[in-house]
């Protein structure tokens, strides 16, 4: 244990193990990463980004000799997921962007994952092959067909091993259900359906049946005009198959049961922390928007990300959250700029740990924070190619808000906006986390004794 | 500048084009003289300027979200929300027939200015607190933005700087009517600002386009206007002229989008 850097997190201290992607200063915007998710045993790394491309990294096991890599993950799979498309009727391009990509659990020797952009849902199978069927009687080695009249004999093709070979293929494609933009999707405990939400709608969709899904919520005005709410992310309960929330841009956390009606346009639950009248500004509504609603792993309770704070609620109690933290509060005094250069619309996620002990999530100048729920400390660590060194420990970073300046510290004048760090994740059950920082994905690991 | 908000992954420009810093002076002087009330329209000048500066910031933000790619609901939404708390405070103010009397005629950039007092919340507003200026906000900006700054309107003075980019962009294009329908709507914004009686929020948008929400309706409206500039015989619906409209629409755009490209990446 070094000391000087503090206990935090329970002990556990960061480095540095890999970062994925290119340095190069002029980034292509096809590159920049959109989404991050492990799957359910951690053992796979799913990445999509802008350009439509799936990159999927699998963690090698683990070798006696050299302990200290504790499992690097590399790359898998790498596909095509989306392609630009053009909507005729309204001449307007849609982006092949991989808004989100959800692992489902794995049953068999493949992987299923469903991935999405703003309009249409693919569910991909990967799955590996190492093995080829040789001796065909109609074709040769080469796949040129034989001429019927040169066999003479019959055989019984064998299957010989091979290089591995990584495949993924698309099996379903949900697509023509969505009027808005897709913001999230999400696979039900049953493992039979799932949902898909856009701006203003919720749908629910069985895996087997691609032409049809039920409209589970509608929030869409009659008149157009009147829209002054829009659904910003949603998810199902870990276990509960008939329960979902879905946040709003009014900072509003309705939880539905689909037992009480086809359409749940009426919540079962409503939470809402009543506005603080001193605070109030022009900004308030915009910074209340949620961007992320997550359930802990326990279902008990649910954590928000709004422009300034990450939420922790629980289930039972509608009228405050339970825990509320500060992701960067020294961004209050800069909303107008922050408002003029669209940074106040930037949408950053946030995850649990496996324990539901510590939450995560982005800031700018592709500084992230940790909360520890337990200990109420938190942490400031940064992604960039200077701490880059293998298995360097992260050194805590602060911002400093005004008056003097310490060593180290950063001001807030002086923090990158540009690099932005909206997605992250952490592994399912160990302390191994992948974070999103513009075209790069930085893993980090926690410090091996 | 405003052409970054078309394309959102690189949305900094120069804060100095929008905040005179003279003019910035003026206002935390002429915030000594506030006594920490919101009540009286004299005695709080710059809060005033400041709200209309962001009220016009908005309504701009509004206009040019809708080009290319489908504009980002929530965020539409939000601003719209903004602009709506805005028109009902000033209204209430009386602020609305204040403005409308003094203005000369054209929603100037200048009143672009610095809105630092609007991000303070309403208890540090009423104690008077003084909030850091903007001039050092990102030192780093200043030094990515002489780049952009050339190629967008930098150091716009009025209203015609957005109009003018968009002419520019739309006159590269062939139709005509593009540009028409945008000038046209932007005036019609901006003139409702300036109507004698205030307006509803519902008012201000309905002069400009009903449907402007209704992403079903609003921009196949707008872009069947587009069509009718060069895509003949849209009317009849006839499959081989939808495909040469499409087609013509979909070069145009996509010679829009590389013209928009250019300017942004300059």
């Amino acid at each position: 244990m070094i000391p000087g850097f503090g206990n935090l997190m329970q002990d556990v201290l960061w480095c540095f193990s890999q970062v994925k992607g290119t340095i190069d200063i002029g980034v292509t915007e096809a590159d920049i990463i959109s989404t991050v998710e492990f799957n359910h045993t951690g053992e796979l790394l799913a990445t999509g980004d802008k350009g439509g491309r799936v990159v999927i990294f699998q963690r090698e096991q683990e070798s006696k000799q050299q302990p200290q890599r504790r499992g690097e993950y590399n790359v898998y799979s790498t596909f095509q997921s989306h392609e630009p498309e053009f909507d005729y009727l309204k001449s307007l391009e849609i982006e092949e962007k991989i808004n989100k990509i959800r692992w489902l659990p794995q049953h068999n020797a493949a992987c299923f994952l469903l991935s999405t952009n703003d309009k249409t849902v693919k569910l991909w199978k990967v799955s590996e092959r190492d093995k080829r069927p040789e001796g065909y009687n109609l074709k040769d080695e080469d796949g040129r067909l034989r001429d019927p009249s040169m066999i003479t004999t019959l055989r019984v093709p064998v299957l010989r091993p091979m290089d591995l070979m990584v495949e993924a293929t698309p099996r379903r494609v949900f697509a023509n259900a969505h009027t808005y933009h897709i913001n999230s999707i999400s696979v039900n405990s049953d493992y039979e359906t799932y949902m898909s939400a856009d701006d203003l709608r919720i749908n629910l969709w069985n895996f087997e049946i691609t032409n049809q899904s039920f409209n589970i919520v509608d929030i869409k005005p009659a008149n157009m005009e009147e829209l002054t709410e829009v659904i910003t992310a949603a998810e199902f309960h870990p276990h509960h198959c008939n329960t979902f929330v879905y946040s709003s841009s009014k900072g509003t956390i309705r939880l539905c049961d689909m037992r009480a009606s086809a359409l749940c346009d009426r919540h079962a639950k409503f939470f809402e922390e009543p506005e603080d009248p001193s605070n109030r500004s022009f900004f308030s509504e915009i910074i209340s928007s949620i961007s992320d609603v997550k359930f802990s792993h326990s279902g008990r309770y649910v954590m928000t990300r709004d422009y300034l704070t990450v939420k922790v609620w629980d289930l039972n109690m509608e009228n405050r959250p339970m825990e509320t933290y500060q992701v960067h509060d020294y961004l209050r005094s800069k909303l107008c700029s922050l408002y003029e250069n669209d940074c106040i619309f930037d949408k950053f996620e946030c995850v649990w740990n496996g324990s539901d002990s510590v939450i995560m999530t982005g800031s700018y100048n592709n500084f992230f924070r940790m909360f520890d729920r337990n200990t109420k400390r938190d942490v400031t660590l940064e992604a960039s190619r200077e701490n880059s060194k293998p298995r360097a420990i992260l050194k805590p970073r602060k911002v400093c808000v005004g008056g003097k300046r310490r060593k180290d510290e950063i001001s807030v004048d002086s923090l990158d906006f540009s690099k932005k760090i909206l997605h992250t994740a952490w592994h399912p059950s160990e302390n191994i986390i992948a974070v999103a920082a513009t075209n790069n994905l930085y893993i980090f690991q926690d410090k091996v004794n | 500048m405003f052409l970054t908000s078309v394309v959102p992954q690189w949305p900094f420009y120069n804060l100095d084009t929008m905040f005179v810093r003279g003019l910035k002076r003026k206002c935390i002087d002429g915030e000594e003289d506030i006594e920490g009330t919101l009540a009286g329209i004299k005695a709080i000048p710059s809060y005033n300027l400041q709200r209309q500066s962001l009220l016009d910031m908005s309504l701009v933000k509004l206009q040019l979200c809708h080009m290319l790619v489908e504009p980002n609901l929530c965020r539409s939404v939000l601003i719209a929300n903004t602009v709506r708390q805005i028109q009902e405070e000033m209204t209430q103010d009386g602020t609305w027939q204040m403005i409308n009397t003094q203005s000369t005629g054209q929603t100037s950039l200048d009143r672009l200015v610095s809105t630092d007092i609007l991000c303070r919340s309403s208890r540090e507003q009423a104690e008077g607190k003084q909030v850091p200026g903007y001039s050092n906000f990102n030192k780093d900006f200043e030094d990515d933005q002489t780049q952009d700054s050339s190629e967008t309107m930098s150091t716009a003075s009025s209203v015609q700087a957005p109009r003018n980019l968009q002419s520019n962009v739309w006159e590269m294009e062939n139709a005509q009517e593009n540009r028409g329908n945008f000038q046209k709507s932007l005036d019609q914004i901006f003139e409702t600002l300036e109507n004698k009686s205030p307006n509803s929020v519902e008012d201000l948008f309905s002069e400009v386009d009903n449907s402007y929400y209704d992403l079903d309706t609003m921009l196949t409206g707008m872009m069947s206007n587009t069509k009718m500039g060069h895509c003949d015989g849209l009317e009849t619906f006839s499959s081989p002229t939808t495909t040469t409209s499409n087609s013509n629409c979909k070069s145009d755009l996509n010679e829009l989008d590389h013209i928009v490209e250019i300017l942004v990446e300059s």
